[in-house]
């Protein structure tokens, strides 16, 4: 009765989360843990089905007009009420990162996915647990420790931070080691240089009969993958990865239509759209200048260049944007869902 | 943690396609001179221009799009969003005030509540909308790709006939169905038939009945009916499966209009008020659509092109074409939204995907441009344009003056050959 409309379109205007409406959020707090590292305390709506701890959401949130979506981990402990919060560190150049922490406000919506990933303890719980985390790696752990602490027997946990007072958590952290219920190691890259995984036999020295969960910057997941994988115990290493995939914008590339199975070599001058017909795939087209949107299709991954200005639009996987692609060519290699 | 990597903004070196011309200023080969006269020996407005001039107007326009482009943000996205939300708390209210439509008052508020929601959507949201405008936002709720709009013709369609083939051909006599929409002579370049003596009716009736005669345009009903013997049968299943789309839609629009919302107006005696306001409305907005559309193109002033003037167009051609080709009305600013901004045709005709919102900044600067280099900026009130529109119709409802034939000759020349043939359209 509301054709071409659906009724949840008007209904959305006055109770964006009621149930049975699409995934969002509500900011209800913003609170700091450091100088650059804030927790926000999201009321998400009916659809959320909840999340199992050390597991992220994709978060979307409409800066400069655009919305961006980036995942975070969720670091909320047990609610009743059922708000959950995610914590997020600025980071110089992070669009996003540096706009939830220093813009958003309390009442803002954002979009939201449903929790996703493995990074999460099993059942039973293990005996022994060695959590290494660095930086704002220690998010996906503190969701961990906020659920399941007084479940788990052992816990030791390495932290690494470039200071004292950047470490975040940094109070309930040490409370829990206060009261013994972990063993806590900060170490601070600016009094003590770089973690040193070999130090690791000193600080933990029953480091080899422990499940370990690992997150950090790249640097320390490689060369933590590395020791566990020399130990002959890659098996106990369970890791999340910082960046999972880097996308290099480049001149041309190879496009691949996923659902047509077929990839091509498109040189940085060739617009998509004659890239995909030279190669037989059946490519949605109209005006070929840039002005009708007929050839517009899901960018899945990867990297692309407009002809007219040379502005870059980079989809990393799940973003899902959509492209026109009669004036767009391969900035480096792109999936597209075509 | 972050998983997904953050983005540092990075600025590349422009590469230049040579697949289509138009994605270019700048031309491969040199690009003529235009003549002084058009084919059918009217002077050319822009005779004046040399390949360089156009190509410096082209540089011009791309750096003024890249300028309007690049500071779009959260004023733009607020401007939508708060036009989409007005338009969809009128119409739930006029709808709710329609329910108790027995009663005269309630039925004019409602009425005229209903008639400017339904204006608001087809013009200043669902034409926009569909023209990527706003697709920049990221939002898939805002987006051509996903947009439907309260009108006969299924976005889709629409989109073909109206963003690719009347965008890209503007006022090219022969490509651009729109001048004229196959049942209107709006140019002296335009044939004339027989057909055409009629025109003021089949303008007037179109008016009246506007989205369906845009279904009808978009689904390219009168090509059908004419060619369908000479089809393949591909395309007959293509024309059937997109006649299916749009009587779908069709029937759940007058479902929505004429069936639902009556019988929810039933209890207060109201059926048939509320049946009456939604066929009024409905006119209303086919009837303004209308109005607004015609004097976009079709006004005294406004140039048409030749096929063969646009091979190897450039972009700076492209331009020039669609300045030359399109009108604006002068308005207040509510007048503009109530267009859709269409009040600035030129700036629209232009910059298609710019957001609406921006054209009535840029439009100084484009008639500063268009002055700067001695053309035309068409423009006038609504009324002024309309009538003139009106008033074409009517003058080239009858064939072109030509010296040493007369006018009625002609015409009962083409009625000897409709007695004869029952042929209305050959060409005179």
């Amino acid at each position: 009765m509301t054709t071409p409309l659906v009724p949840a379109d008007y209904l959305d205007l006055v109770s964006p989360l009621r149930a049975g409406a699409d995934l969002r959020a509500r900011i209800l707090a913003i609170t700091p843990e450091t100088d650059d590292a804030a927790t926000l305390t999201l009321r998400p709506s009916r659809a959320w089905r909840g999340h199992r701890p050390g597991q992220y959401v994709r978060v979307g949130i409409d800066i400069d007009g655009v919305r961006n979506w980036r995942a975070y981990s969720l670091t909320h402990a047990p609610s009743a009420d059922g708000t959950i919060s995610i914590t997020t560190k600025a980071i110089p150049d992070g669009k996003v990162s540096t706009h939830l922490v220093r813009a958003a406000r309390p009442g803002m919506l954002v979009m939201l996915d449903q929790a996703t990933g493995d990074f999460t303890l099993p059942s039973p719980l293990p005996a022994k647990v060695l959590f290494l985390t660095a930086g704002s790696g220690i998010t996906p752990v503190m969701g961990m420790l906020r659920h399941h602490l007084g479940d788990l027997a052992d816990v030791v946990h390495v932290h690494a931070a470039p200071t004292r007072a950047a470490v975040i958590f940094a109070d309930e952290l040490r409370s829990y080691a206060a009261s013994g219920r972990l063993r806590l190691h900060e170490h601070h890259d600016d009094t003590s240089g770089v973690l040193d995984l070999a130090s690791l036999d000193q600080i933990v020295p029953d480091w080899r009969e422990r499940e370990v969960w690992t997150c950090g910057p790249t640097g320390l997941l490689d060369a933590a993958e590395a020791h566990w994988e020399v130990a002959g115990l890659a098996q106990r290493h369970h890791v999340e990865r910082f960046r999972p995939t880097v996308i290099e914008a480049g001149d041309g590339g190879t496009v691949t239509f996923d659902r047509a199975e077929r990839t091509v070599e498109a040189d940085g001058s060739t617009p998509i759209l004659d890239a995909g017909e030279d190669a037989g795939v059946l490519m949605p087209s109209g005006c070929r200048m840039g002005i009708c949107f007929g050839c517009v299709v899901t960018l899945r991954e990867g990297a692309v260049r407009d002809l007219r200005t040379g502005d870059l639009t980079v989809a990393e996987p799940g973003d899902d944007l959509p492209i026109q692609t009669c004036v767009n060519a391969a900035a480096g290699a792109c999936h597209l869902d075509l | 943690m972050t998983l997904a990597p953050e983005r540092p903004v990075t600025t590349a070196p422009t590469t230049r396609s040579r697949v289509n011309s138009r994605l270019s200023v700048a031309s491969d080969a040199p690009r003529p001179q235009r003549p002084a006269l058009t084919a059918s020996g009217r002077p050319n407005p822009a005779a004046h221009l040399t390949p360089e001039d156009i190509e410096q107007i082209g540089v011009e326009l791309d750096a003024l799009r890249e300028e309007v482009m690049s500071s779009r943000g959260a004023k733009d996205a607020a401007y939508i969003r708060t036009v989409i939300k007005t338009q969809r708390y009128i119409e739930m209210g006029s709808r709710a005030v329609l329910l108790f439509s027995a009663f005269p008052p309630a039925w004019v508020l409602g009425t005229a509540g209903l008639s400017v929601s339904k204006i608001l959507e087809n013009m200043e949201i669902g034409h926009n909308v569909m023209h990527g405008q706003w697709d920049w936002m990221r939002d898939p709720k805002i987006h051509s790709t996903q947009w439907e709009w309260d009108n006969a013709s299924p976005s889709r369609q629409w989109k073909h006939s109206h963003n690719e083939i009347h965008h890209t051909f503007t006022n090219v006599l022969g490509r651009d169905n729109d001048l004229g929409y196959g049942i209107l002579r709006v140019d002296e370049d335009q044939p004339w038939t027989l057909f055409y003596l009629f025109q003021p009716i089949w303008h007037v009736s179109n008016a009246v009945a506007f989205e369906y005669g845009i279904a009808a345009y978009d689904l390219e009903l009168g090509g059908y009916l004419a060619k369908r013997k000479r089809m393949s049968d591909a395309d007959k299943a293509t024309f059937r499966a997109d006649a299916k789309e749009v009587l779908t839609k069709i029937r759940r629009n007058m479902t929505r209009d004429y069936v639902i919302h009556p019988l929810l107006s039933l209890p207060t005696g109201s059926f048939l008020p509320t049946m009456g306001a939604n066929l009024v409305a409905n006119v209303v907005r086919n009837l303004w659509t209308n109005t607004v559309i015609i004097c976009g193109h079709f006004p005294p002033g406004i140039a048409t092109f030749e096929k063969t003037s646009i091979e190897g167009e450039t972009r700076g051609e492209w331009y020039l074409r669609q300045m030359l080709g399109s009108g604006n009305l002068s308005g207040s600013k509510a007048m503009h939204v109530m267009t859709g901004n269409l009040s600035h045709q030129i700036e629209h005709h232009l910059f298609p995907d710019m957001p609406s919102n921006r054209y009535a900044e840029i439009a100084p600067r484009i008639r500063d441009l268009m002055a700067r280099y001695d053309l035309p900026y068409v423009t006038g009130s609504l009324p002024r344009q309309a009538s003139s529109v009106y008033w074409k119709v009517i003058q080239l409802s009858l064939p072109n003056k030509v010296e040493g034939r007369r006018r009625r000759d002609v015409i009962l020349k083409a009625a000897k050959h409709f007695a004869r043939t029952g042929n209305l359209g050959r060409r005179y």
